[in-house]
């Protein structure tokens, strides 16, 4: 194990061997609509920090700033009916997803509000209708559950309809996802049932303070542990929604095809702590700012003003909007009320004979009485 | 020769309550320090003393632990023996039982026992039954240790008490400490131990101060502690909620009603000679334990109580347990579903025909 830090090594972490993808002509309406997506989570994220630190939000919360571009350029590459799962840094993939920030907010703030009537938490967000099969809190749990929504797609295309709905699910997690036993298994079972699923490694150099080499085997070519199983991987740039989408839509549209599973090594970098206790100690202030040059929204912002697609005026009531969106989103959650005690009871199981009171106390001395 | 059939009327003054911030020796000069630094002095002492013995996990390293358990150690002790593993649960506790049964003696940190699920097949199936299996050729003197029950709004996935599911086990011993000097004393006996340990600490618990002499001492496993003398209840507990007990306790005898708080320390081996001899002096049981009821350390306690002081109890055992649904995110829920001395209360009044 060496101590010299992968991510710290900027140029060949964020130079990865794509392959080449044909430039997608992408309306200017669209890039804005990505340019708000990744603005909209990052303000949504800076709001939760201070909702954490205000002692609003409990437990564990991770945010997603610096990663913005993964989860919007991902998700506009697929269909909404595809399905879509991730792990516990879950906030961007559910706002990308279209889930309404203020179910989003007031999760996290446990109110009967929550997209999970604050049962989950931010680790822990789930949305039906829009095809988010939830965030999970445990490193890699999701990964197989990730093959199974994909097993279940075909399944229904080829057993039950005979038709071709022909969706293709994304199934994210971290670089230390990588060196979980569930995910080695889940992708072994990918490529033995040709799983139209794509494992995508938001490889941001770290998990909690463990520099990726310091805990994985090939960290400078993780693509080869797919290659293991059969699968295909490709490198990514993650910084460029643009790129992202790119690639992401190429690949999307291979696994559809072919109903073949994929593997994306997705390099990109979290600006700040793990969670929100993390002082960070494991690297650099030097670090951080190199990344933070290569920030997705500044790259996507100077790329529309610089062709003179996107005025000041136009930036600024954008900022401006999104402000006002999350501010209100916030004021939303604090007015939701808390779930009452009976939602303790109700969704332990599926209530065909009414509610379930549990079997403890305090129902049971109750009955005592 | 008399043969005492009930207890009830015996003098409790044999009986002396040690506090939950440690026992402080006359001689000695008070030292106060935090659980977490109880845990750590005695892995470092054993570490010290028997060069086999050897700690690894998730960040238990160069991060210093996630919870600062383990801070410094890697400077004393270096990086062959302080081990930074990646998030690979089910392979290193593997690893270190494969160690275990060639004589290391290995302590793996789990961040939070809510990971040891995926390391269940290795810790259930490979460590306690090891002896068993191979006919006594192959030990496992193995110390698995980490965050358990609910640390604070971390919601279903990372809220378990592990007690619940693996206390169910044969082969393996379980401490629940409840304080620092318990924690000290029942590591150091951990370490020392010739079979797989399953040590439980509570994330709440970990900045909690008592005292912890300077001079050696271990404590044995199947000793329980008094932590409150009285005449009753006796409310048996173990781990975080024997301070749920002893508030319970302290509010019920404003109330007139004497509770006997028995603090189980370890609950395999569980001290039943304690806990049946209070129960016979008080005539009621309640028994509180943070897992689920259904199969449950608690539930074998009150089944053990009742066969043994049925004759004794004046009422059914009753059983302060977390609700039985899987732990909610939402604040009010959450201290809802938790064991608390509101609960404990209802349940002394109940048995004590007192509601
Ligand atoms: C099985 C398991 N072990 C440990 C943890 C504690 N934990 C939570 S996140 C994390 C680091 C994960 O890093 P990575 O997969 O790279 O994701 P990132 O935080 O970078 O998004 C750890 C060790 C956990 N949640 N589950
Ligand atoms: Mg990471």
């Amino acid at each position: 194990m060496s101590s010299a830090s992968q991510a710290s090594d900027l140029a060949s972490f964020l130079a990865p061997t794509a392959r080449p993808v044909k430039r997608k002509d992408i309306p200017v309406a669209t890039l804005k609509q990505w340019l708000r997506d990744m603005m909209l989570i990052r303000e949504f994220e800076i709001r939760c920090m201070q909702a954490y630190q205000d002692k609003k939000i409990g437990g564990f919360c991770h945010v997603y700033i610096g990663q913005e571009a993964v989860a919007v350029g991902c998700v506009a590459a697929i269909e909404p009916k595809d399905p879509l799962v991730t792990a516990y840094r879950d906030h961007g993939h559910a706002l990308a997803r279209g889930m309404a920030p203020k179910y989003c907010m007031a999760e996290m703030f446990g109110r009967i509000g929550g997209c999970a009537k604050g049962k989950g938490g931010s680790m822990h967000m789930f949305d039906r209708a829009n095809n988010l099969f939830g965030g999970h809190g445990i490193v890699g749990a999701q990964t197989p559950l990730g093959a199974g929504l994909a097993f279940a797609t075909k399944y229904e295309d080829e057993v039950i309809n005979r038709g071709k709905s022909n969706r293709v699910t994304l199934c994210f997690l971290g670089d230390g996802a990588l060196n979980q036993g569930a995910l080695h298994e889940a992708m072994n079972l990918a490529g033995l049932m040709d799983l139209p699923v794509i494992f995508i490694v938001e490889n941001n150099g770290y998990s909690m303070g463990t520099a990726i080499e310091r805990g994985t085997t090939r960290a400078d070519r993780i693509i080869s542990k797919a290659a293991g199983y059969g699968i295909e991987g490709v490198e990514m740039y993650g910084m460029d929604v643009v790129q992202v989408y790119d690639a992401m839509k190429d690949l999307a549209d291979r696994c559809r095809a072919t109903s073949r599973p994929a593997f994306v090594d997705m390099r990109t970098y979290r600006y700040k702590g793990h969670s929100m206790s993390d002082p960070r100690k494991y690297r650099t202030r030097e670090e951080e700012e190199q990344y933070e040059a290569h920030d997705p929204i500044g790259r996507l912002e100077k790329q529309l003003r610089s062709t003179n697609q996107l005025t000041d005026a136009e930036f600024e009531s954008m900022g401006d909007a999104i402000r006002e969106e999350v501010r209100e989103c916030v004021a939303w959650a604090d007015a939701s009320p808390v779930p009452g005690i009976e939602e303790l009871y109700h969704d332990v199981y599926v209530e065909r004979w009414g509610p379930y009171t549990g079997t403890s106390l305090p129902s049971m001395l109750r009955e005592m009485q | 020769m008399t043969t005492i059939i009930s207890q009830r009327d015996l003098p409790m003054t044999t009986l002396e309550a040690v506090p939950l911030t440690g026992p402080v020796p006359p001689s000695s000069p008070a030292r106060e320090i935090e659980f977490r630094d109880a845990v750590r002095e005695a892995m470092s002492e054993e570490m010290r003393r028997d060069a086999r013995v050897f700690l690894l996990g998730e960040e238990v390293a160069q991060y210093n632990g996630a919870y600062k358990v383990s801070r410094g150690m890697l400077e004393e002790f270096g990086p062959r023996r302080i081990i930074d593993t990646p998030i690979s649960e089910s392979g290193f506790a593997g690893l270190a039982i494969g160690a275990a049964m060639l004589g290391l003696r290995p302590i793996v940190e789990f961040m939070s026992w809510s990971f040891s699920l995926v390391a269940a097949d290795p810790i259930l199936n490979n460590a306690p039954k090891m002896l068993y299996m191979s006919g006594g050729q192959f030990g496992c003197p193995i110390v698995f240790r980490g965050n358990d029950g609910a640390g604070g709004q971390l919601g279903s996935t990372h809220s378990w008490c592990v007690e619940g599911l693996y206390s169910n086990v044969p082969g393996l011993k379980m401490a629940i400490p409840s304080n620092p000097y318990d924690a000290k004393g029942l590591m150091k006996a951990a370490i020392r131990d010739d079979d797989p340990v399953f040590f439980l600490e509570s994330e709440r618990l970990l900045a909690f101060k008592g005292h912890v002499p300077e001079t050696e001492y271990t404590i044995p496993f199947g000793k329980a502690a008094i932590r409150r003398v009285g005449s009753d209840v006796t409310i048996v507990s173990w781990g975080r909620p024997v301070h749920f007990a002893l508030e319970a306790a302290e509010a019920l005898a404003k109330e007139g009603i004497s509770c006997e708080v028995i603090d189980g320390r370890t609950i395999r081996p569980m001290d039943w000679e304690t806990v049946f001899a209070s129960v016979r002096r008080t005539n009621a049981c309640v028994v509180v334990d943070q897992s689920w009821s259904f199969g449950s350390p608690g539930s074998e306690v009150a089944a053990q109580v009742s066969l043994h002081c049925f004759d004794d109890l004046d009422h059914p055992v009753v059983r302060v347990h977390s609700d039985d649904v899987p732990a909610p995110y939402a604040f009010n829920l959450e201290q809802e579903m938790l064991p608390n001395a509101r609960k404990i209360c209802q349940a002394v009044r109940t048995v004590t025909y007192n509601a």
